[in-house]
């Protein structure tokens, strides 16, 4: 069977496994264990309080009967003058030592941007204008968020397997800062999901990944053109009837280069110094077009 | 062509950006004026972040004013006395601006005060203008008798009297202070030059002739939105220069068309227009402010 997965695997994304392969260990937590012992609460909150910690992804690699192994297409992409967005290939494969169960596999993949703090604010019309008037600070949320899917979300991932991966939209949020100054926070984190998706940085892309007999996956996940620096993770799990059996977690590392780098290095660590480049730079084109001009005139 | 802009972190169209100098640049050289005022909220639309949008203004608006003080400098329509009185209270105002900016930005009220400056002023201005340059249109179809050279004002005497030469001036150097720390605070906060209110404070409020006053407003602003860019580069990192250098090519090479096109059309009609433009921007920015917004939740994070 493994044969036939690698031979598979080697047929239709030549090279590319061998870059990355095998990895799929997962920093092993002591108290999650794979499947079993997981009490789930009842109900399930759409958007449920943030304060409880992330899960990690977390799975007893030498116990799974199916295990996923992945690659991605680049672990770091530059940011350079004239970035433009940047495609990710996520790939990988099931490895089993035994044949396939019953019932069907499904794989869901996930790219987070690192975290930021940040403010919902909702206007409210005050003296005839609409003035920021409520707040609610977000403790934790990232920037950007993609998850690709092989079928609707809600069928493939049961609510208390969400909740601990924390892998579904409303879940991106990690924490308030400081206690909440309103009585319900519920529409400020809603209107944060959706305004970010409207903006193409949440994203839920369901059947966007291909999972071809039950063994090969594969999907491309754009990042948009305003990115921000930091370690993205990108997560991949297996799932069964709702439950996740395997986990993988792999680093893309963003960064701004070259000249996009000097200048943010520059305006951070020696700002004075930024400024009056600036300066240097604005009084030197004013003062070359009116002289170039000048000289353009007489000719 | 798109570019990342480093400090902004957002990607947008080079084209766009420079197009938007040179729209800018092409009023600053028809009109006489920095253009600040409609890079800024212009830059807004564009979905700049309104802290970047204001320090990166200012420093396009060094770019405009350097090359229009040294052409003033050449026809000696400059009053750097004035000047200089003008600008000590202008780093005033700037120093004060950038603080006030600072404090807005962690109340969440900085876009909210930034378009509420803009709606007052460019509504007064704009009205006094077209009012201004109608009246001159009708007075030049019946000529009338010259007018006093200007008027002395009860401002005018109060103490610490000083002459200016170049304007042909002696009065107190107090309202000229006032003047230079209200336009400061101005460049501060709306990331703009304040030629549009100084030039009429000028004319009315101070009494200065016509012939100087463009060039010693434009003195003084290049100095008060220099010091105004590095403030927040120094305080808050927002000044964009990927951002600026883009506007500054658009602008410089706009200015000079507009210039080249400004001597082809009446001073009157050339006022009628910019009054005009200057009442649009401000009937845009209202109705953002009263009419209910599409969404009633916005975010900030760091910077924005």
């Amino acid at each position: 069977m493994r044969a036939v997965v690698l031979a598979l695997m080697l047929a239709l994304m030549p090279g590319a496994l061998l870059a990355q392969g095998a990895g799929s260990t997962m920093p092993a937590d002591p108290d999650a264990g794979l499947i079993p012992q997981v009490e789930a609460p009842q109900v399930w909150p759409l958007f449920p309080d943030p304060v409880t910690p992330r899960g990690d992804p977390v799975a007893d690699t030498d116990q799974a009967p199916e295990q996923v192994v992945a690659g991605l297409s680049n672990s770091a992409v530059a940011i350079t003058t004239s970035f433009d967005g940047s495609d990710i290939l996520i790939y990988g494969a099931v490895r089993r030592e035994t044949p396939i169960p019953d019932g069907p596999l499904d794989v869901i993949v996930t790219i987070e941007a690192p975290s930021q703090p940040l403010t919902i604010w909702q206007k409210a019309r005050r003296f005839g204008i609409w003035v920021n008037t409520e707040r609610v600070d977000v403790g934790a949320a990232p920037s950007f968020y993609a998850v690709a899917t092989t079928r609707p979300l809600a069928d493939i991932l049961a609510p208390d397997w969400d909740n601990r991966y924390r892998i579904s939209l409303p879940l991106v949020l990690r924490a308030f800062a400081g206690a909440p100054e309103v009585e319900d926070t519920l529409p400020y984190t809603q209107a944060l999901i959706r305004l970010r998706q409207q903006n193409g940085h949440y994203r839920l892309e369901e059947g966007a990944v291909t999972l071809v007999e039950d063994t090969l996956f594969r999907t491309d996940i754009r990042l948009p053109a305003n990115l921000i620096e930091g370690d993205y993770r990108a997560r991949i799990f297996l799932l069964r009837e709702g439950a996740v059996i395997d986990a993988y977690g792999a680093a893309i590392e963003v960064r701004k280069v070259g000249l996009e780098r000097w200048l943010y290095r520059l305006a951070f660590d020696q700002p004075l110094l930024y400024g009056l480049m600036s300066l240097a730079v604005a009084v030197i084109a004013g003062w070359g077009a009116s002289a170039a001009f000048r000289k353009l005139r007489r000719a | 062509m798109q570019i990342y802009l480093p400090i902004a972190e957002v990607s947008v169209n080079a084209f766009t950006l420079m197009g938007l100098g040179g729209l800018v640049g092409v009023m600053s050289g028809l009109f006489g004026v920095g253009g600040g005022f409609l890079i800024t909220p212009l830059l807004f639309f564009i979905g700049i972040p309104p802290a970047i949008a204001v320090a990166t203004g200012a420093n396009q608006v060094v770019a405009s004013s350097v090359s229009g003080v040294l052409a003033h400098m050449k026809r000696k329509t400059v009053d750097f006395r004035m000047g200089g009185v003008l600008l000590a209270g202008g780093m005033v105002g700037s120093g004060l601006g950038v603080l006030v900016f600072n404090i807005l930005q962690q109340l969440g009220q900085v876009e909210l005060v930034v378009q509420l400056c803009y709606v007052v002023f460019l509504g007064l201005i704009g009205a006094m203008m077209l009012q201004e340059s109608l009246r001159a249109l009708l007075r030049a179809r019946n000529p009338t008798g010259r007018r006093r050279l200007h008027q002395h004002m009860w401002v005018h005497r109060w103490p610490l009297k000083v002459k200016f030469r170049a304007s042909g001036l002696y009065i107190s150097v107090i309202p000229p202070l006032i003047v230079g720390v209200a336009v400061g605070i101005l460049a501060a906060i709306m990331g703009v030059g304040g030629g549009f209110i100084m030039v009429p404070a000028m004319i009315y409020l101070l009494g200065m002739p016509t012939k100087v006053v463009v060039g010693t407003s434009l003195f003084q602003i290049t100095f008060v939105t220099a010091f105004t860019t590095l403030m927040h580069a120094v305080s808050y990192n927002t000044v964009d220069v990927m951002l600026a250098v883009l506007l500054i090519v658009g602008g410089v090479i706009g200015a000079q068309i507009g210039t080249t096109l400004g001597a082809r059309l009446r001073a009157e009609q050339l006022r009628i227009l910019l009054a005009l433009l200057v009442l649009a921007v401000c009937i845009k920015l209202a109705l953002d402010l009263f009419l209910t917004p599409d969404d009633l939740f916005v975010i900030t994070t760091r910077g924005q």
